[in-house]
C-alpha cells in the first residue's frame, strides 16, 4: 500500500475535471453518472472510477474502507475477475472521496432489507433515504454492504475497462475486438502477441469507454468463489502494515485530548499551568468539550493532558443508569409508537383470556472499542485542509472539516488509511473534528491527534440500549401468539444529527432483526417505540439486530419451552422462508441436533435475518467448576454466493466471537454521564481461552449476493442464552449474562 | 538510554518513566508494536526483551536501558518469514491485523519455551492477547502448524 499510496496521491486530484473517460457503468446507466474523480495526467488513463493505469502498472480503486473485513481484497477480486489482471501484480488504493463512489446498497441495507417471506414492501421512507444518499453522493462503508454494492458494479466497471482496452488495440491493429483476448494484464492478439495494458495508455486516452458488456458466467471465474490470499495478509503478519495511528507527516506535532468525562458535557474554563511545564509540551488548546495538549511525543501529550485542571459542565442525560432504564420503561406508549412492521393474525383477540406468558428483556449500551484507538492527522493551511485517518465516511469528513476551517468541502483532501478494526466506530468522525479544531489554531503545522484508550472508550458513541416486553401464548403444544414491544432511542437519528442531517419517518433499526423473523406464528406482532434521546449512540456491528435477534429468539424460546416443543423442530414447523429452512436444517445436521444433552451440558439454537442474510447458530455449553464454558458453535449462513471461502469463514467466526463475547461480559453504564468502563479490563469481550470451536457452512440458495460482516452477530447471544437455560435452568433475559451466571 | 532494537543500536534521551512502547514508536519510529490499551490488558504492544515476551507499554525506559529488544519486524520480514509468521499467513489469521504483531510475538515466545504446546497450554499463554475481530480459532491452528514446522526443521 505504501508505494501505491504515494503514486495515487501524487496523481489523483480531488474535484478536478476528468480528462479521460469518466463514464461509470452498471447502476449509473439509469442516471447521468457522477463525474469520474480520477484525473489522469500524461501517460496515464483513468478508465472508470475504479481502474487506473499508467506506465508502471494497473491500480484498482477500492473505495470501501477495510476495517479487517477484507473489503479491499474482495473489491480487488471483483475488479480483477473481469479486467483479467493477476491480483499479485496490481496495486490497490482506496482513491479519493468522491460522489462516484456512493454506496448503492447502503440505503436499503441501512433501512433493513425485507425478506419476501414476510410479505411487506419497502416503505416510501426507505426509498427516500436511498434517494437522499444518492444525491449527497454518500460514500459509506457499513451495513455489510460492500459486497452487494460492488458485486455487479465493480465487475461491470472492470469489464468495460477491459473491452475499451481491447477496442484500442483493435483500432490500432485492425483486428476485430471480438477476435482479441485478454490475460494477465495484457490484450492478446490472435497470433499470441501480448499488448500489456500499461502500454495502451496513450491509445485509450480520450476514448469513449465501451458500456453494455455482458458479465462472465461464474463458471469462468478465476478468483471469485476460490480461496484467495488476502492482499494485506503478509503486511499484517510482519508488522509492516501501516495503520492510521502509524502515519507520519513531515513536521507533525503530537496531540492528546482530555475531554469532559461526562459524555456530551462541556467545559467552563481550565488551568493548564502544570501541563504546560511538562517536558515536550508545546501548547494547550481548547477544543469542543475539553482541551488538547500539543507535544513532541504521543506519550508526553497524554501524560500532560491528565494534568489539566478543568471545570466541567454536566452531561445532558439521566444521572443514573436506573434513570436510563426508566425512560425506556416509560416509552411503551401510543404516543411513542414508531412503527408496527409486523402484525399477523389478530393479536388482541389471541391474547384475550387464557394464560398469557410475559417477560421483559434488556440490552445494554456496548462500546465499539476496536483495538486501534482513533487518530487523525490534520494540516490546515490558508487555502485548504488535508487529513489522514482511518474512516468509513470520507465524504462527511470533508463537510465537517470544511465547516470548522471555513473552507469548501472540495478543498479538504482526505487520505483514507488502513484501520485497526471499526465495528461501526469509524462511522463517526469526532477525532477528525477535534483535530481540525486544533489544527486551525496552528495553521501550517500537521497535527496528529491520538486518543488514549480511555478517551476512546469514554467518548465512544456506544450501541443503544433497548428494552422489550413479551406477551405470548401457546396452545396444543405449539406457539400460538408472540407479541413483542421494543423500546429504544433512535440510533439513526443520533448518528445522522451529528452529520447535520435528519432522517424522516420511523427508525427501522429499533425493531431490526425481530420484526422480520421468518415465522408463520398465527398471531405475530412487533411494535417499535422510540424512546427519547439518552446517551448519544451509534451503529455497532449489526446495529439494531444485535439486540433484536436476542429479544425475538429469547421470547420465542420461552414460548417453545412453555409449549413443550423442541426449539429446532418448532422453528422449522413455523418457518415460512425456504432459504431459512435450509439454514436451520443445516445447523441441525451439522450439530446432530438434540435438544436434551444432560450431564451439565446444554444446547441452544437461534436464527435471525439481518442485512438480508439468514443465519442460524447452535451453541453448546457445559457447566464446569469455574463456570459456564462454551464448547462448540455451529453456524450456517446464506449469502447467495460465497465470494471468498476462507475470508467468509474467518468473518463468520469473528462475528460469532463478537456476539458471544459481548453477550457474556460487556456493557457501558453511565453514572452522572460518565461511562464507568474506561478500558478492556472492564469491557473485555471474549478471550482466546474462552473461544469455542466454530464450524461454519456457507449456503448459496438466496437470490442476492450479500455481505457477511454483521449477520453472524445477532443469533449468537440468544443461542448462548438458550444453551445456558438448557444446561442450568437459568433463563437469561438481560445482557451481559455475567450479571447472572459465571463464565469459565 | 541505550538499547538495541532488531539488531540496531540506539541511544535516546527520554524520561526514565517513558514506556518502551513509546520509545519505540515515537522516538525510534518503529511502529510494528501497537498501542491498544496502555495497561497490559490487550497485548498488542508485545515485544521480546532479552528473549522474553513483555508488554512494552509496561516497561519503563529505565528498565529497558541496555536491553536487546526484538519487535515483530525483527522477528521476520516479508521475504524472510519466521515460522510463526509463515503459519499465520498460511492460516490467513489476520482480519484488521492490529493485534497480530503482539499475538505473533507472544506465540513465538511460547514456542521457544514449549515447542509442542497443547490447546490448554496455548490458551493459558495467549489469554492475555486480545483480538477484537475474533481470530482466536485461526491463532490456535497457526500455533500448532508453526510448532510442527519448527520441530521438523
Amino acid at each position: 500500500m505504501g508505494r501505491v499510496g504515494t503514486i495515487a496521491r501524487r496523481t489523483f486530484l480531488v474535484g478536478a475535471a476528468a480528462i479521460a473517460g469518466g463514464v461509470a457503468f452498471g447502476v449509473y446507466k439509469v442516471r447521468r453518472p457522477h463525474e469520474n474523480p480520477l484525473k489522469a495526467g500524461a501517460g496515464e488513463a483513468a478508465m472508470t472510477p475504479y481502474v487506473f493505469i499508467d506506465g508502471e502498472g494497473v491500480t484498482l480503486i477500492t473505495p470501501r474502507a477495510d476495517s479487517g473485513q477484507g473489503a479491499y481484497s474482495v473489491q480487488a477480486m471483483l475488479l480483477a475477475e473481469e479486467l483479467d489482471v493477476d491480483l499479485d501484480a496490481v496495486r490497490i488504493d482506496p482513491g479519493p472521496p468522491a460522489p462516484a463512489y456512493w454506496n448503492t446498497a447502503f440505503a436499503p441495507e441501512a433501512a433493513e432489507f425485507m425478506i419476501p417471506a414476510a410479505g411487506v414492501m419497502q416503505s416510501v421512507t426507505e426509498t427516500a433515504v436511498g434517494v437522499m444518499l444518492k444525491l449527497a453522493g454518500v460514500q459509506v462503508t457499513g451495513g455489510s454492504s460492500t459486497v452487494p454494492d460492488g458485486y455487479e458494479k465493480l465487475r461491470a466497471a472492470a469489464a468495460s475497462a477491459r473491452e475499451t482496452l481491447k477496442q484500442a488495440v483493435a483500432d490500432d491493429t485492425g483486428v476485430a475486438r471480438a477476435d482479441l483476448g485478454t490475460e494477465s494484464g495484457a490484450v492478446i492478439l490472435p497470433d499470441g502477441t501480448r499488448r500489456p495494458y500499461t502500454e495502451l495508455v496513450d491509445l485509450v486516452a480520450g476514448k469513449e469507454p465501451i458500456a453494455d458488456v455482458a458479465l462472465r458466467d461464474p463458471s469462468q471465474w478465476r478468483y471469485l468463489g476460490q480461496p484467495v490470499e488476502r492482499l494485506d495478509m503478509v503486511a499484517k503478519c510482519t508488522g509492516t502494515q501501516d495503520y492510521g495511528i502509524d502515519a507520519v507527516v513531515e513536521g507533525m506535532v503530537h496531540a492528546a485530548i482530555f475531554l469532559n468525562p461526562a459524555q456530551g458535557g462541556g467545559i467552563d474554563g481550565f488551568d493548564a499551568t502544570e501541563a504546560k511545564s511538562m517536558r515536550g509540551v508545546r501548547d494547550v488548546l481548547p477544543v469542543t468539550g475539553g482541551v488538547a495538549v500539543i507535544a513532541d511525543n504521543t506519550w508526553r501529550a497524554m501524560q500532560a493532558a491528565r494534568k489539566v485542571q478543568a471545570n466541567w459542565t454536566p452531561a445532558p442525560m439521566p444521572d443514573t443508569m436506573a434513570g436510563h432504564w426508566q425512560v425506556l420503561g416509560e416509552s411503551f406508549t401510543e404516543d411513542r409508537q414508531d412503527s408496527r412492521k409486523r402484525d399477523d393474525g389478530d393479536m388482541e383477540a389471541a391474547l384475550a383470556g387464557g394464560e398469557v406468558l410475559t417477560a421483559e428483556y434488556r440490552a445494554p449500551y456496548v462500546a465499539h472499542a476496536p483495538l486501534e484507538p482513533i487518530s487523525a492527522i490534520m494540516r490546515v493551511t490558508d487555502t485548504g485542509a488535508e487529513v489522514w485517518t482511518g474512516t468509513q465516511i470520507p465524504r462527511f469528513i470533508q463537510n465537517n472539516v470544511a465547516k470548522i476551517v471555513g473552507i469548501e468541502p472540495d478543498d479538504v483532501v482526505v487520505h483514507a488509511l488502513m484501520t485497526g478494526g471499526s465495528f461501526g466506530h469509524r462511522l463517526e468522525d469526532e477525532v477528525v473534528k477535534r483535530a481540525a479544531e486544533i489544527a486551525v489554531q496552528m495553521k501550517g503545522t500537521p497535527v496528529k491527534l491520538t486518543y488514549s484508550r480511555e478517551e476512546d472508550m469514554l467518548h465512544d458513541f456506544p450501541r443503544h440500549i433497548a428494552m422489550a416486553r413479551l406477551r405470548g401464548k401457546v396452545a396444543g403444544g405449539q406457539v400460538e401468539a408472540l407479541d413483542l414491544d421494543i423500546a429504544a432511542p433512535s440510533v439513526t437519528a443520533s448518528q445522522m444529527a451529528r452529520q447535520g442531517q435528519s432522517v424522516p419517518g420511523p427508525d427501522s433499526q429499533i425493531p431490526a432483526g425481530a420484526w422480520n423473523a421468518p415465522l408463520a406464528i398465527p398471531h405475530f406482532r412487533v411494535t417499535a417505540y422510540r424512546a427519547p434521546e439518552l446517551a448519544p449512540v451509534s451503529s455497532w456491528r449489526s446495529v439494531g439486530a444485535s439486540y433484536g435477534g436476542f429479544f425475538q429468539n429469547a421470547a420465542l424460546d420461552e414460548l417453545i419451552h412453555a409449549a413443550g416443543a423442541d426449539p429446532l423442530e418448532e422453528r422449522l414447523r413455523l418457518c415460512n422462508d425456504d432459504v431459512t429452512r435450509k439454514v436451520l436444517e443445516a445447523v441441525g445436521e451439522m450439530s446432530s441436533w438434540s435438544g436434551v444433552l444432560g450431564d451439565g451440558k446444554g444446547r441452544g439454537i437461534a436464527q435471525t435475518t439481518s442485512f438480508g442474510v439468514s443465519c442460524a447458530e447452535v451453541v453448546e455449553v457445559s457447566q464446569t467448576e469455574r463456570g459456564i464454558r462454551i464448547d462448540k458453535v455451529w453456524v450456517a449462513a446464506d449469502v447467495g454466493r460465497v465470494l471468498d471461502p476462507v475470508n467468509f469463514e474467518n468473518q463468520v467466526q469473528g462475528g460469532v466471537v463478537w456476539g458471544l463475547g459481548h453477550a457474556m461480559n460487556c456493557e457501558i453504564t453511565y453514572e452522572g454521564g460518565v461511562a464507568q468502563q474506561s478500558n478492556y479490563h472492564a469491557h473485555e469481550g471474549m478471550r482466546l481461552h474462552q473461544c469455542p470451536e466454530i464450524e461454519v457452512r456457507g449456503l448459496e440458495n438466496g437470490p442476492r449476493v450479500l455481505g457477511v460482516g454483521e449477520p453472524p452477530v445477532p443469533p449468537a447471544a440468544p443461542a448462548l442464552a438458550a444453551a445456558i437455560f438448557a444446561a442450568t435452568g437459568t433463563r437469561l433475559r438481560e445482557m451481559p449474562f455475567n450479571k447472572f451466571v459465571e463464565f469459565a | 538510554m541505550k538499547l538495541t532494537v532488531d539488531g540496531t543500536d540506539h541511544e535516546v534521551d527520554v524520561e526514565a518513566d517513558m514506556p518502551l512502547l513509546w520509545v519505540l514508536r515515537d522516538e525510534l519510529g518503529i511502529t510494528g508494536p501497537k498501542y491498544g490499551c496502555g495497561i497490559a490488558q490487550c497485548g498488542a504492544c508485545t515485544v521480546h526483551m532479552d528473549g522474553v515476551a513483555v508488554r512494552s507499554c509496561q516497561i519503563p525506559a529505565s528498565a529497558a536501558d541496555g536491553a536487546e529488544v526484538t519487535t515483530i519486524e525483527g522477528l521476520g520480514q516479508p521475504d524472510a518469514l519466521h515460522a510463526v509468521q509463515a503459519a499465520w499467513i498460511e492460516h490467513q489469521v489476520a482480519q484488521c491485523g492490529y493485534c497480530q504483531s503482539g499475538q505473533i510475538m507472544q506465540a513465538a515466545s511460547l514456542l521457544e519455551l514449549n515447542p509442542d504446546p497443547s490447546d490448554e497450554e496455548i490458551d493459558r499463554v495467549m489469554a492475555g492477547n486480545l483480538c477484537r475481530c475474533g481470530t482466536y480459532i485461526r491463532i490456535r491452528a497457526a500455533i500448532h502448524t508453526a510448532a510442527a514446522k519448527m520441530q521438523g526443521a
